[in-house]
């Protein structure tokens, strides 16, 4: 079959890429601060891709993402360092975590359309943020110490594996009722999608990959602190899909491996940092204003000129 | 109630706050009967339909459909019993394709799961397939096929309403609702219209209520009529007894009917 020899290519693509930033890695070609950058880009993929699957696919407009960031942070943590259970553990207790408070906070608000969801997702996150600060037991304001165990590996198969499920996601029966939410969620209704099923599983499904990235973040920065994860958190989150393009798996990725690179390569430059940032981000919307793909997969750069439309995997 | 009846409502109604939209409606379909539903602009007519396929909540009456009470179910569980619909305002996914528009119609129909989707067990691949095939299927009778690669904003007018009439029929209704079909269609496409109307009737056994205002069309291939006036039903009849009737004359109709007579 043609299209999966398109994924076997793809993963090749994936397992070379790996390849290559363990290779750099493992001779010491670069130093722990890039080795830092590209987990730190692999995360931030994670937390892209997992907000592209509620606000890009589904369109249901959350800037709470913070909130399971921290949620999978400190849950994976508390497993780790508290109970001494294994990572692997720890990441997918931390996941699932999320998954719950996602389950809890999405089927209230999910019936809340654009501002309003915006505004309650956001209430959400500040309210997880609070409770880790007082919470004295994971070290409150002051944080809480956490041994590195992430690394290269963990980062990027984590991420791969985000990747492979939201796409498979959304080329399917199921991503398909959840795009048609986004473009008219009372056509969707009259078609016989249960339209708050979905919203709330797309909402569980991007819950579930930010608390993996949420575990692979805490075990990665040796303190994790509540301000980290405050609604600045979140907007920087909503920036790469928005970035990417809204509904653009691909766009997604590309623009949370661009912007890490612009923030790092910035940090040179601790004065001007969030200027340059900002203008990056001003210019981009002033001249590609539905993102760097729009709607659009990269993939789709090379075909649509033969037949347009969306190509699912049948 | 007979064997024969396939939607039967009494009684309904609806208010928004101190305003009655729509009160006491008596209304019945049997199996297989192309019924049009009439009346001015802001007779209650959409909000009706609202009612029947779920948007809105009745504040009074009843609804039973295919022996199914209706009533407080939502609208994709009034579809899955067997009530499509389309839109006075075209309601496309334009963002999808033309085949996606009309596979988000089937997808109830499907069976596999999203943890089958996403480990692409044999079962996607098979039942995707499946969703396609039946797609196309709808697609070809409406001589859409050919565009089906396309996004459905790109279509023309006329063949969004076509598309729109295809996703309906795709979610395998048994009553089809209509909410003003020929909306907007010039009279060339308007005469192609009533024969697909004709045609999908016999073709899927269904039975259709439809919103029209072009009395050509209605008088033309309805076999009752309803008229609906500032949210009450004022006639029920054949299109020669709606013709007639001086309540409807008073209340609209009176002029087209003798225009197109």
């Amino acid at each position: 079959m043609k299209k999966s020899k398109i994924f076997w290519s793809y993963l090749i693509l994936a397992l070379v890429i790996y390849a290559v930033g363990q290779a750099l890695i493992s001779l010491n070609i670069i130093d722990m601060y890039y080795k830092n950058m590209l987990i730190t880009m692999c995360i931030n993929i994670m937390l892209a891709v997992s907000l592209h699957v509620v606000i890009g696919v589904t369109g249901q407009f959350s800037i709470g993402h913070a909130g399971f960031l921290a949620i999978g942070a400190y849950v994976s943590a508390i497993f780790t360092m508290k109970l001494g259970m294994p990572f692997i553990v720890a990441i997918l207790v931390g996941a699932i975590v999320a998954t719950l408070a996602g389950l809890i906070v999405g089927i209230p608000t999910l019936r809340l359309k654009g501002d309003y969801l915006a505004i309650a997702t956001l209430g959400f996150a500040e309210i997880i943020r609070i409770t880790f600060l007082n919470i004295d037991y994971v070290g409150g304001a002051a944080g809480m110490q956490v041994t590195q165990l992430s690394n290269w590996t963990y980062a990027f198969f984590a991420a791969l594996i985000t990747i492979i499920v939201i796409s498979n996601f959304t080329k399917s029966r199921h991503g398909r009722a959840c795009i048609a939410i986004r473009e008219d969620e009372i056509a969707a209704d009259a078609m016989g999608i249960n339209t708050t099923y979905y919203k709330v599983t797309a909402f569980a499904l991007g819950a579930f990959f930010a608390g993996v990235a949420g575990g692979i973040f805490s075990h990665n920065v040796f303190i994790i602190q509540p301000s980290a994860f405050g609604f600045l958190k979140s907007f920087d989150i909503l920036i790469f899909v928005v970035l990417g393009g809204l509904g653009s798996l691909s766009g997604a990725i590309i623009s949370a491996v661009l912007l890490t690179l612009v923030s790092t390569y910035l940090g040179n430059f601790p004065e001007t940092r969030m200027i340059i940032y900002s203008l990056v981000l001003i210019l981009v919307m002033l001249y590609r204003p539905t993102g760097l793909l729009g709607t659009k997969e990269i993939t789709d750069l090379f075909k649509s000129k033969k037949k347009g439309g969306i190509d699912h995997d049948q | 109630m007979t064997n024969n009846t396939l939607l039967q409502v009494e009684n309904m109604g609806i208010q928004f706050g101190g305003l009655k939209a729509v009160q006491g409606v008596n209304l019945y379909l049997n199996n297989g009967e192309l019924v049009g539903l009439i009346g001015p602009n802001g007779a209650g007519k959409t909000t009706s339909f609202n009612m029947l396929t779920g948007v809105y909540k009745p504040s009074e009456g009843k609804i039973v459909f295919a022996g199914q009470t209706l009533n407080g179910k939502p609208p994709y569980k009034v579809t899955q019993s067997g009530i499509s619909r389309t839109f006075q305002n075209i309601r496309l996914f334009k963002d999808l394709s033309v085949l996606d528009n009309v596979k988000v119609a089937n997808h109830w129909l499907a069976k596999h799961s999203i943890l089958s989707s996403i480990l692409r067990l044999p079962n996607h691949f098979t039942s995707e397939a499946k969703m396609a095939e039946d797609a196309t299927a709808f697609l070809k009778i409406f001589g859409l096929d050919r565009y089906k690669n396309e996004l459905a904003k790109n279509l023309p007018y006329g063949m969004q309403r076509r598309l729109e009439i295809a996703r309906a029929l795709a979610a395998k209704p048994k009553l089809l609702l209509l909410d003003e079909p020929a909306a907007g269609m010039n009279p060339q496409e308007t005469r192609e219209l009533m024969e697909l109307i004709a045609f999908i009737r016999k073709e899927f056994d269904l039975t259709i209520l439809l919103i029209e205002h072009d009395m050509h069309l209605v008088m033309g291939i309805c076999e009752r009529i309803y008229v609906l006036d500032h949210g009450q039903l004022i006639a029920e009849g054949n299109p020669n007894e709606i013709r007639s009737n001086p309540k409807v004359i008073e209340a609209y109709l009176g002029e087209e009917v003798v225009e197109n007579a």
